[in-house]
């Protein structure tokens, strides 16, 4: 093993060692200890993953032109039959390492963060050792060299999640999101195993390069074991379909979109490192890591993901317009954004003009990091100022919050993908991608980054201008430069990260793909978004009476949207009134009547039977005497009758 | 001499016999229920005797079993007493309607 494979090894297991630390003797450590031990570990672990990504693009992971993984690490660590066997390992390729960056530096960002974010806040050790688990968790998933590997680390980063999203476990509602985001990805990881198994049946490995290998193969013996279909897809597209529903539940597809605006409750540092560069884009790195599988093999499959992300694209869009709580807009910002990575692979395929989609995907997954958890920590910096997280009470804050300021005009403008931010160029590919491929899907894109202009220019006006800012507006940011120097970091990875030849590094085959921009395709998407923009400016720049006007003209389709459409409502529905009242209840009754009652029914026998027998024991001495020789006179005439 | 035939000998100790389960079932003295099952036990060493006299005149088999019973009656007559003392003392009567706690 050389010094990548070292420090590739160390970088995975630096969140876990900090994690152990903190959770056994946490809390005979000062926060400031803590925070040290936490924030150090995944500094390094950042550190090393800028070394390993330099020396994988520049060194050895380029072979003759083409990027090619590298195992690093492979060990037997379950042994079902010969082929079939769970491996742990650490691969290299252009996929894992891009997230590895983008995952330590997110994290590192946040950890630094959070010790002026938490500061004073109860059990801030543990808050640390969370996220450390959760960090490394997301390390281990996408490292994985067999898929059972990766549903393990899958399944940790939910339960590290519901560990965070319940920090505050005094809040009911903090508890009520944790168990909601607990359950409904639960939910869909069921869907995941079913897939897991399904392929690892067809594919005979759980290797994640054996099935690429073997299923992505024109003409392969294994595709075979695929050969049934169900309404008119094959069983290869269904399985590869149940592995979707389980990455739709981490990314917070339609319709297991309802998880994430809940998740709000946890710290919102959090709240950005879930949304920004781990569990939420799972979902999209599994659909990614089997992408050949798709796109060679079940291309109707990858249509339906397509046809999926583009919906929940345009429908979170919709919810966030009417939203007023800043975190719950900035949550359906990133149900949306992370709809565009999908229905970007969605439109892609196989073969060299065909897979830009997948780099674009993966392109918007980098930069969307950046702005969005910059979003994430802008909001925190807000909420932490004016200790509320309503729009109502907030407004004129540009003079108080100046960084802040700034940092969140630049994340809103790269979200709105307005050139020369990181978020136009990688939406651009995405856009235009999908115009090659599916117009339908590329004018809702469209379409859908008008609206998020619209919202995120919304929120901007109405936090830092709205109202006028008062005369002596006391600054919030004087002391808290742990919270600055990430907004700045971030910031600057905002304006940066886009300027990256994204499709030299990662790519669907390894080899290098040019993502070109054509000036005409490039005008109507940024003419769209200056749009959004302007309309927002026009409604909330100054207090006006227009959002009134147009929410009277649509009250219905307002009153929907500000509703989220009662998806929850449904939810409920189907939940509490159809299967509890239809299936729980009568199981229920079974339990309780025939399962129970068979226990009750024996005992209450016995004791019936025990006190009718009960007064022969009358503790009368002449009595018993009366029955022995009743016995006596009884066995007597038997033996007298036998015998005489 | 003229034996006495050895029914008549069976037919007193039945009647002993009988006497004793009589006052066995009948009394609710204690002492009195003591004597009763005295009776009882003498009868069986009355046929004890008078077997081993008529049927095996040469043989000491019923002479021993009679020894060993009234051994045991001895024995078993002071661990009743000593019973029906306990009782005295804790019940204040010998009366054994009176003692009849140990039940369900």
């Amino acid at each position: 093993m050389d010094s990548y494979g070292i420090s590739s090894l160390a970088l995975v297991l630096l969140p876990l060692l900090s994690f152990i630390i903190l959770a056994v003797a946490g809390k005979h450590f000062s926060p400031k200890i803590s925070a040290l031990i936490g924030t150090s570990s995944i500094v390094i672990s950042a550190i090393l993953a800028f070394y390993i990504a330099g020396g994988y693009f520049f060194e050895f992971g380029n072979i003759s032109g083409a990027f090619t993984k590298q195992i690093i690490l492979q060990f037997n660590w379950l042994q079902f039959t010969n082929d079939l066997s769970i491996n742990m390992g650490i691969v290299l390729d252009p996929l894992s390492v891009m997230m590895l960056v983008v995952i330590t530096t997110i994290s590192a960002m946040v950890h630094i963060y959070s010790i002026n974010y938490m500061h004073g806040e109860e059990y801030f050790e543990r808050y640390y050792s969370y996220l450390s688990l959760f960090t490394f968790s997301m390390l281990g998933l996408v490292v994985s060299v067999n898929i059972f590997q990766m549903y393990i680390f899958w399944e940790l980063v939910g339960a590290s999640s519901f560990l965070l999203i319940g920090f505050y476990f005094t809040k009911p509602s903090a508890i009520a999101a944790a168990k909601k985001a607990f359950i409904v990805t639960r939910f869909a990881d069921f869907g995941l195993l079913i897939g897991i198994l399904m392929l690892s049946a067809g594919a005979k490995s759980l290797d994640f390069f054996t099935i690429i290998e073997r299923l992505a193969t024109p003409g392969s013996a294994y595709l075979a074991n695929f050969s049934g279909s169900f309404i008119g897809m094959s069983a290869l597209s269904w399985t590869l379909l149940l592995v979707f529903i389980g990455g739709a539940g981490k990314s917070a597809m339609f319709p297991f979109h309802i998880w994430l605006p809940d998740a709000m409750e946890g710290p919102t540092p959090v709240s950005a490192l879930i949304h920004a560069a781990t569990m939420v884009v799972a979902g999209v790195f599994l659909v990614g890591r089997l992408f050949p599988v798709f796109a060679v093999s079940a291309p109707d499959a990858l249509l339906i993901i397509g046809y999926t992300g583009a919906f929940t694209a345009l429908f979170a869009a919709i919810i966030a317009c009417t939203q007023t709580d800043i975190k719950r807009v900035l949550a359906y910002s990133t149900i949306s954004q992370i709809a565009y990575m999908m229905f970007a692979l969605g439109v892609a395929g196989w073969g060299a003009d065909k897979s830009e989609g997948f780099t674009a995907s993966m392109f918007h997954l980098f930069t969307h990091a950046f702005f969005k958890a910059l979003l994430f920590l802008g909001a925190g910096a807000i909420i932490h100022a004016v200790g509320s997280n309503e729009l109502k009470n907030m407004g004129g804050l540009r003079k108080s919050l100046p960084i802040t300021h700034i940092t969140f005009l630049i994340a809103c403008l790269a979200i709105s993908s307005i050139p020369p931010f990181a978020g136009f160029f990688s939406k651009e590919a995405i856009l235009s991608s999908a115009m090659h491929s599916n117009p339908l899907i590329y004018y809702v894109g469209l379409f859908t980054g008008g609206l998020t202009a619209f919202y995120m220019f919304r929120l901007y006006f109405r936090i830092f201008w709205f109202k006028k800012p008062e005369v002596h507006a006391h600054n919030h940011e004087m002391h808290t430069w742990f919270m600055n120097i990430p907004l700045i970091l971030l910031a600057i990875g905002s304006v940066v990260a886009g300027l990256i030849p994204f499709g030299h590094f990662v790519s669907a085959n390894g080899e290098p793909v040019e993502l070109t921009i054509h000036l005409g395709s490039v005008v109507l998407p940024v003419l769209v978004a200056l749009t959004g923009i302007a309309t927002a400016y026009l409604y909330f720049a100054r207090e006006s009476f227009r959002p009134e006007q147009s929410v009277a003209r649509f009250r219905l389709f307002y009153s929907w949207a500000i509703n989220k459409f009662y998806i929850d409502e449904i939810y409920l529905f189907i939940t509490k009134k159809v299967l509890f009242n239809l299936i729980g209840k009568p199981i229920a009754w079974v339990d309780r009547e025939i399962i129970n009652g068979a226990i009750n029914g024996t005992a209450r026998l016995s004791m019936k039977t025990s006190e009718m027998i009960k007064p022969i024991q009358s503790g009368r001495t002449q009595t018993y005497a009366m029955f022995f020789m009743g016995g006596a006179l009884v066995l007597a005439a038997i033996l007298i009758f036998k015998f005489v | 001499m003229e034996m006495i035939p050895l029914s008549h000998i069976l037919i007193v100790s039945s009647a002993l016999f009988f006497l004793g389960v009589y006052g066995f079932f009948a009394r609710r003295n204690l002492i009195t229920i003591l004597m009763s099952v005295e009776l009882i036990l003498n009868s069986a060493n009355i046929n004890f005797i008078a077997f081993n006299k008529y049927l095996y005149p040469d043989k000491l088999d019923g002479v021993f079993f009679t020894l060993f019973i009234i051994t045991i009656a001895a024995a078993e007559v002071s661990l009743a007493l000593a019973i029906i003392i306990n009782l005295y003392r804790r019940y204040n009567t010998i009366d054994i309607e009176d003692t009849k706690e140990m039940k369900f």
